[in-house]
């Protein structure tokens, strides 16, 4: 891989700067994604910035919201008592990811921004979009088997691979971000990652320098009729044909309220905002 | 016996999980280099210009090979030598190696080598691809006329994507040079095709080379023939004038070692109404490169598989824009099996005839094609003791029949078959006086258990405990012995191992039997043998002598013998195949298309069962394999740039554990008095050949659905 530059940060703050001030950087977290794309040279960031240092890896009750940091890991946040409790479909959707080992390094942060799986998209000899802006889309005419069913322009047919960011989508999260001069944002979840549009190399509406800080998630009803579904090629260790978190919300034998997210077919999570009208406030026998 | 047919643990096993066992890049030799091979980005074409000279300015870098400056090599058959010429014959042929003091100086450096190509129009998509005829065997009787005649006929087509081996260890080796002598230690089958491929490369004589592969972290088959990479290796240590280590990256094994072939299949089956086979018709094509003629027999073991008097098996070759494919892991016959015992399935849906039924009403009693018996052939037994273990009797004939919970439940069988073969192989034994005891032959063993079936072997027959005896393999030092491929190894280097311990127990009767006074004064040879450490004889067993007693008496410090086994002569009267009937169960979920195969059962019959523990974990290896090709592998191209796109573990899936519920295996012994002495057939490919067809086969008793292209994935039961 090409040399970079490394330094750790161990603040928000520092980190932010250190972004803000250190041309082609990139914040590296777990690394489990990062790295394997610095190796295949697809990513070339001149400086790296650990972030994984930064206290924010706690999950915590705060108000009406559990907010879980984002350098907690993708194993620890699954486990949390808070969020098995709240969100079992949180920890149903973490768990289907990846492998435990990779999970144990994943941060929250890293898997939100965790970059496509399309196998041209990992290959510098092959155009793409996403990676080379205005070089083609191989996949669109391609193997694109995994490939987006809602929601692509011809530019970019890719799918976002997580299966955590499927639950955090069906359960309304916030993300909250820290900008270049301390500046906050709140994103709603649904807003986070965008569409390929015109412009497939941003996967989300995160600018250059943002550090995502932390995910909040409004407590709810859901978590004794919630459920993750993961459609893949082989049992686990695989990404999602095609997933479903799915939320009920009911009282005295009604459905009061459904979250329905698709994974593995859209350049973002799914919301499937029509099953709602369909479903809510029908009777259910359970 | 004493230790033959016990469960005895890998010899090596503490070794390998201690980390003791080195594999090939892993041998630390002084102050190496690494190298980095530079792939080519398109499949076809010319080399207009390669420019090194950015990379050469890194630091830590010391040589860029190229096709412009690295050592051109005699042309040896058509396989493929790297940096021979401009010529881009598939895409992923190494075009450069760069050398550098690191691993990642020359990964880095190799992104930094500038290359153009002038392109060609590539031809990979095998369906546009024409396909020429090999030369096979004649057909037998009338088939294209049985067939048209039969009442009952079956014709339907299969296909097969390319798939690779995936071992754990990824291909590579360590080369150094002393003076004009050259070490290499490589991940191999066979070290001795390695060792004259370098002598011919360099031009130097084999003596000159010792060639070493003492552990390797699994190859089925891609080490079987001597990949590009060793002669690179060794050509970089020679330049930089410093030992080279060269591996492969996951990616670069793609494309670096081969792989099993697309394969395009068609058959007709022409039966009677009673079931009786009258015809079939058997036809296979399997993609080969541009530049090398690769073929596998897809069309041949079925030709001995069932009593039907006509038969063809034509075979054709589909030429693309692809490295050449190797021998995978039961080649040919996994292939084929698939297309026959699934049409054999279909066959019996037609029939109406319960499939185990079906096949022993077409029960070959002797080899259909030569006429010839078969030394042995327990199938007949493998279906009782299989369909017992599995519970068959309770299995209803119907598609969609069974149920469990939401799932549908299904049952499928199918026939393994593999050859019995054998070739010749030298073992040596030395055993001193202070009674330790070395066992050698220059075999490799590439995870079936070879270290540990020869040490039971030597044990047994030199009446020595195994833990006493040290067996060394993997070296071109040691005696020759053929590569470890086509589930040979323990018939052919089992039996010189054994022989030579003959020879061993002659010898020290040769240092005691003239003396008198000696307790085995003019003994006959044929009534001693050797047990618990002493040479005594037959028929009274009170006459004996401690092995080191008959050193000492002999006056010598040990005696030595090198045997050259080979198979005899009466096997060229018999078939020799080993048998397997293999029954699986899948449980479907049908609203999302996923299948587990929940359940599997292994009757096999493959001659003497030297060790059962790892026999055992032979069969289950096999059946994961099998898994893996019946529901997940598949290396997919893009055909537009002739490419291999799912060349990571990520894309290319391989079961996982939670893929694999039971497995349970069956050994029905054979008593094989004429494939060799100790009666061995091999078993590591037999394994898997019918998993593929039975799976397909439960899945369509599951659902009514006849998946015809593998892998079955959830979108093709939707
Ligand atoms: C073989 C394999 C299989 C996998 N299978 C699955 C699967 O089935 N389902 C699934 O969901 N995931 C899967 N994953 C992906 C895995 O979940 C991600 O790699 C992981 O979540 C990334 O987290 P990380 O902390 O390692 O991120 P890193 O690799 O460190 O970083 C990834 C990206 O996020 C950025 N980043 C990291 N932290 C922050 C932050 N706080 N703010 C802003 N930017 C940040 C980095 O700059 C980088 O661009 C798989 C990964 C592998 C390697
Ligand atoms: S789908 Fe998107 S990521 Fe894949 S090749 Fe096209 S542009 Fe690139």
């Amino acid at each position: 891989m090409r040399p970079f530059k490394y330094q750790t940060a161990s603040t928000v703050k520092d980190a932010v700067s250190a972004a803000s001030n250190s041309e082609g950087s990139k914040f590296i977290a777990g690394g489990t994604n990062l790295v394997d794309l610095m190796k295949e040279d697809v990513e070339r960031p001149a400086a790296l910035i650990d972030v994984s240092r930064i206290d924010l890896r706690q999950v915590r009750s705060e108000g009406d919201s559990v907010v879980i940091g984002a350098m907690a890991k993708n194993t620890d946040t699954a486990n949390h008592p808070l969020v098995r409790m709240n969100f079992p479909l949180l920890s149903q959707a973490i768990f289907a990811g990846a492998s435990a080992q990779i999970r144990n390094m994943a941060t929250n942060g890293g898997n939100l921004m965790q970059r496509t799986r399309c196998v041209y998209f990992y290959d510098t000899s092959m155009p793409c979009n996403k990676r080379e802006k205005g070089s083609g889309c191989a996949a669109k005419e391609g193997l694109n088997r995994m490939h987006a069913i809602f929601g692509w322009s011809d530019g970019c047919v890719a799918v976002h691979p997580s299966d955590m960011c499927v639950a955090l989508a069906a359960l309304d999260a916030v993300v909250s971000v820290e900008g270049p001069g301390g500046k906050t944002r709140a994103i709603p979840f649904s807003e986070f990652h965008r569409l390929p549009g015109n412009d497939p190399s941003r996967d989300n509406t995160l600018e250059n320098g943002d550090l995502i800080t932390s995910i909040s998630i409004p407590k709810n009803k859901f978590a004794g009729n919630s459920y993750y579904l993961k459609v893949r090629d082989r049992a686990s260790y695989a990404f999602a044909l095609v997933s479903v978190a799915a939320a009920l919300e009911i009282a005295g034998g009604k459905v009061k309220d459904v979250r329905i997210a698709l994974g593995g077919v859209a350049h973002k999570p799914w919301r499937a905002k029509k099953g709602r009208g369909v479903s809510e406030r029908k009777s259910c026998d359970k | 016996m004493r230790y033959i047919g016990k469960e005895m643990s890998r010899v090596d096993g503490v070794a390998k999980v201690t980390g003791r066992a080195k594999y090939a890049v892993e041998y630390k030799v002084n102050n190496p280099a690494y190298g980095y091979i530079v792939q080519s980005t398109v499949a076809k074409g010319r080399i207009s210009k390669i420019d090194t000279s950015k990379a050469e300015k890194l630091p830590g870098v010391l040589k860029i090979l190229t096709h412009q400056n690295a050592l051109k090599v005699e042309e040896e058959g058509r396989q493929f030598r790297a940096l021979q010429s401009d010529n881009v014959l598939f895409c992923g042929q190494p075009v450069a190696l760069v050398v550098a003091d690191t691993f990642e100086q020359a990964r880095y450096a190799a992104n930094l080598v500038e290359i153009e190509y002038a392109k060609e129009e590539p031809s990979t998509d095998f369906s546009a691809t024409p396909r020429v005829q090999t030369r096979g065997p004649a057909p037998r009787g009338k088939p294209a006329e049985e067939f048209a005649n039969s009442p009952v006929k079956i014709e339907a087509e299969y296909s097969i994507p390319i798939e690779h081996h995936n071992p754990m260890e990824p291909h590579g080796a360590t080369a150094f040079w002393e003076g004009e002598k050259l070490t290499v230690f490589d991940k191999s089958q066979g070290v001795y095709g390695v060792r004259g491929h370098l002598a011919r490369s360099f031009n130097i004589p084999e003596g000159n080379i010792n060639v070493r592969s003492l552990f390797v972290g699994g190859a089925f088959g891609s080490s079987l023939n001597v990949n590009y990479y060793p002669f690179l290796a060794a050509l970089a240590a020679r330049e930089v004038k410093r030992p080279v280590k060269l591996s492969l990256t996951r990616r670069q094994m793609f494309t670096g070692h081969g792989y099993r072939p697309y394969t395009a299949q068609k058959v007709s089956i022409g039966a009677d109404e009673s079931g009786k086979l009258r015809s079939i018709i058997h036809e296979a094509s399997t993609n080969t490169s541009s530049y090398e003629e690769f073929a596998e027999g897809t069309t041949r073991f079925g030709r001995t598989l069932y009593e039907c008097p006509n038969y063809d098996s034509p075979y054709y070759l589909l030429k693309t824009d692809l490295p050449t494919p190797t021998w995978m892991r039961a080649p040919g016959a996994v292939s084929g099996a698939f297309a026959i015992e699934s049409a054999i399935d279909e066959l019996a849906y037609e029939l109406k005839i319960d499939p185990v039924e079906l096949r022993l009403i077409n029960y070959a009693e002797k080899d259909p094609e030569t006429g010839k018996p078969f030394s042995s052939k327990a199938l007949r037994e493998c279906f009782t003791a299989g369909a017992k273990k599995f519970g068959w009797e309770k299995r209803k004939f119907a598609p969609r029949s069974m149920r469990d919970g939401d799932l549908f439940v299904g049952w499928g069988t199918a026939v393994g078959t593999w050859g019995a073969f054998q070739a010749p192989a030298t073992a040596k034994i030395r055993v001193r006086n202070d009674g330790s005891l070395l066992v050698g032959s220059g075999t490799t063993d590439i995870g079936p258990g070879t270290y540990t079936v020869c040490t039971i072997i030597a044990a047994e027959a030199l009446g020595i405990e195994p833990k006493k005896i040290e067996f060394v393999l993997g070296d071109t030092e040691l005696p020759k012995a053929p590569s470890q491929g086509g589930s040979i190894t323990t018939a052919s280097v089992g039996s010189a191992v054994y022989g030579a311990a003959g020879e061993v127990r002659r010898k020290l009767l040769g240092l005691v039997d003239k003396k008198e006074g000696s307790p085995l004064f003019g003994a006959a040879f044929e009534d001693t043998e050797l047990v618990d450490g002493m040479l005594r004889l037959k028929s009274d067993t009170s006459k004996s002598m401690r092995i080191v007693d008959a050193l000492k008496e002999g006056g010598v410090e040990y005696v030595e013998v090198e045997y050259q086994s080979r198979p005899s002569a009466e096997r060229q009267n018999y078939t020799t195949m080993a048998h397997g009937a293999q029954f699986v169960e899948v449980k479907v979920d049908e609203s999302l298309g996923i299948i587990k195969a929940t359940r599997v059962v292994e009757a096999t019959a493959c001659g003497r069962i030297i060790n059962p523990l790892t026999s055992h974990s032979q069969e289950m290896g096999g059946v994961v394999w099998g898994i893996g090709m019946a529901l997940h592998e598949a290396t997919e191209i893009d055909h537009r740039y002739g490419k291999m796109m799912t060349t990571n573990l990520a894309d290319y899936h391989v079961p996982v554990s939670a893929d694999v519920f039971s497995v349970e295996t069956d050994f029905v012994e054979e008593k094989d008095e004429i494939v060799n002495e100790l009666g061995i057939k091999g078993m590591g490919e037999l394994c898997l050949v019918g998993i593929p067809a039975a799976i397909a086969n439960a899945v369509y008793h599951a659902t009514g659905k006849r998946v015809r292209d593998l892998p079955i994935t959830p979108d093709k039961l939707l």
